[in-house]
């Protein structure tokens, strides 16, 4: 900030038609221009290469990887995934991650934002202290909490159940969905409400009918950001989850991971079926995710 | 449409309108009713089960047998007997590598980026997507893909090399205890690299152009500008990044588990706290609960500790910078 005084402070000085010739000399950069796009897709290559060789890898016979671990399919080789769909049962742990990652998401994202509504526009007695216990979630290590949350699941009969694992993720979700949802509703306008309140609705019809629509952005985003950790969860399921047939996505690829270690093949083509809901959730909210990673700069 | 409704409606009732909304006091009720579902489920599974943790740390265990009351001796044995002992100082060592490892490659290259992006924004969107597609895939799937990649024998990134000429670089990467742990620092930043690249170009669009403007009017270069200019200025975003890639560090365990298994590795060259404390909790011996959760304690007050310090100290420099 200091130096930032000084270079205002001094604005008088400098002769003016330096400002004329800068945007020439931008515009003359050509060749730099070129190198900075030159820089740009080489790191695209850098961040897109390691899923391009699995893509890839997974349309090529097994044989032909190991001879020659790079190189284009000669055929469109869909026995891989066949094989990794059904016979590695990867068709099992897909659909239990998405029932599980779809009902517990669902049901963080009703919870905190009825809690962030509560907390964002009514007056009472420790709200600021029940804001601040929700939002220092986000800085707790809840994993370490597991083993309590073992014990406990063991004497609910929780253990090796879906159900538990819907409530888990769904609690270690409410920090940031209530953080997001309150933030966003700071900046909302209350007239909408008050309207609403004059008109005689009740407060749950307000929370509904008002309220819920207006937050639609904030509760993408929470969606989003709750349904990519969910989906890729390994620690939970790996503590919880005993038998095959309720294992998740990750959990089952390291069973998966053991049992076709020679089968490149095979193991590119379930990476890339363990990626496809991931790749929907980007290609259709990539405005949501930025809003969110950048949510952090608006404290 | 909604405000004429406002206006027609306000005469019929002004007395119930206007005390509701003057008290703006709302029933217990509909309180209790909006945040007791995430207060119940988030304190009992989230918060709950750290306090017990802290509780259960207190006492020996026979099994899942609650034995006596001992103190703080969990505590000692964790940090001094053998193998815990010897691990806990190297696994944290190794935290504390991954973490300064990855916040030095993903700040530079992230603002490099994000520098790049915003000076020149054609396709800005598309390479924003592309920068933070990895961002969103599971840890554990990043490791295995590296894991597959960098295999020795069938890998490509070997294959590569060698079809370049480079034989001698060509090597088990994850099997060599000198390459592992750089590896796992150089896959975690090119994972989460998008973070930082987005945060730095949205901290970037944020600061007045008449900043800089100012500055080459004085007579700045380019560089100058940017080091003294907006450099300072992205400081609450470097604050904000270092918080968060503090805290994946230290909570690190799916990404190690899938490049080096629960044992971290070759010699444990990839060991971390997380794997650590996973061992210990279930794969542990008859005191296992005691231990961990001991364990589980001191990495809880390191992470939170830290993390709250270091906001403190950001936030506070962000007021008076």
């Amino acid at each position: 900030m200091t130096t930032l005084l000084t270079a205002t402070g001094r604005r008088r000085t400098p002769a003016a038609p330096r400002r004329s010739d800068q945007p020439a000399a931008r515009r003359g950069g050509g060749l730099r221009r070129f190198g900075v796009q030159t820089l740009l897709w080489v790191y695209a290559a850098l961040a897109f290469g390691p899923l391009l060789l699995v893509l890839v890898g997974s349309f090529r016979p097994n044989a032909d990887i190991l001879r020659q671990p790079v190189g284009l399919p000669t055929s469109l080789e869909f026995d891989n995934y066949r094989r990794a769909w059904e016979t590695a049962s990867l068709s099992t742990y897909f659909m239990n991650s998405l029932v599980i990652t779809v009902v517990s998401v669902a049901l963080c994202v009703t919870v905190a934002a009825m809690a962030a509504y509560a907390l964002s526009r009514w007056q009472f007695r420790g709200r600021a202290l029940l804001a601040a216990f929700f939002i220092s979630g986000l800085m707790i290590p809840a994993k370490l909490g597991l083993l309590p949350v073992f014990y406990m699941y063991q004497s609910l009969g929780l253990i090796d159940s879906r159900v538990g694992l819907v409530l888990l993720y769904a609690a270690s979700g409410i920090p940031f969905s209530v953080f997001v949802i309150m933030g966003f509703m700071r900046g909302l306008p209350v007239e909408l409400e008050e309207a609403a309140r004059l008109d005689g609705a009740s407060e749950g019809r307000m929370f509904v009918s008002i309220a819920l629509p207006l937050m639609r952005p904030a509760l993408a985003v929470a969606t989003v950001f709750q349904f990519a950790p969910t989906w890729n969860d390994f620690f939970y399921p790996l503590v919880l989850l005993r038998s095959n047939e309720k294992y998740t996505v990750p959990v089952g690829l390291t069973r998966f991971f053991g049992e076709y270690a020679a089968d490149r093949a095979t193991l590119f083509a379930g990476l890339v079926i363990a990626l496809v809901p991931l790749a929907i959730v980007f290609a259709l909210a990539t405005r949501h995710i930025i809003t969110g990673l950048t949510a952090g700069m608006s404290r | 449409m909604v405000r004429a409704d406002v206006v027609a409606a306000g005469p019929v009732r002004p007395a119930r309108g206007r005390r509701t909304y003057r008290a703006n006091r709302t029933s217990l009720g509909w309180i209790a009713g909006f945040c007791l579902p995430a207060l119940t489920l988030y304190g009992l599974l989230i918060v709950v089960p750290l306090a017990t943790a802290f509780y259960y740390g207190f006492f020996r265990w026979e099994g899942t047998q609650r034995a006596q009351f001992a103190g703080l001796d969990n505590y000692q044995e964790v940090l001094t007997r053998y193998p815990l002992g010897d691990e806990i100082p190297v696994a944290l060592w190794h935290n504390v590598l991954f973490f300064v490892g990855t916040m030095a490659i993903q700040n530079t290259v992230g603002l490099g980026l994000a520098v790049l992006l915003y000076r020149n924004p054609r396709f800005k969107r598309f390479f924003q997507a592309v920068f933070s597609l990895p961002y969103l895939i599971s840890p554990l799937i990043v490791g295995y893909i590296w894991s597959l990649l960098l295999s020795p024998s069938f890998g490509p990134i070997n294959y590569m090399l060698q079809s370049v000429g480079l034989d001698s670089w060509a090597r088990p990467w994850l099997g060599d205890p000198d390459t592992a742990l750089p590896v796992l620092i150089l896959v975690n930043a090119w994972q989460w690299i998008g973070g930082p690249m987005l945060i730095f170009l949205a901290a970037l669009g944020g600061i007045p152009k008449e900043l800089e403007e100012a500055a080459s009017l004085d007579g700045a270069s380019a560089a100058r500008a940017f080091w003294s200019v907006r450099f300072p200025l992205l400081m609450p975003a470097v604050g904000v990044i270092t918080v968060l890639t503090f805290i994946g560090c230290f909570n690190i365990f799916d990404l190690v588990y899938a490049l080096g298994g629960s044992d971290g590795g070759p010699g444990g060259a990839m060991d971390v706290l997380g794997l650590l404390y996973y061992r210990t909790a279930f794969e542990g011996g008859t005191n296992a609960i005691g231990e961990s959760s001991a364990l589980a304690m001191m990495i809880f007050v390191l992470i939170f500790g830290v993390a709250l310090v270091l906001e403190r100290f950001l936030r506070r420099r962000e007021v008076s910078s």
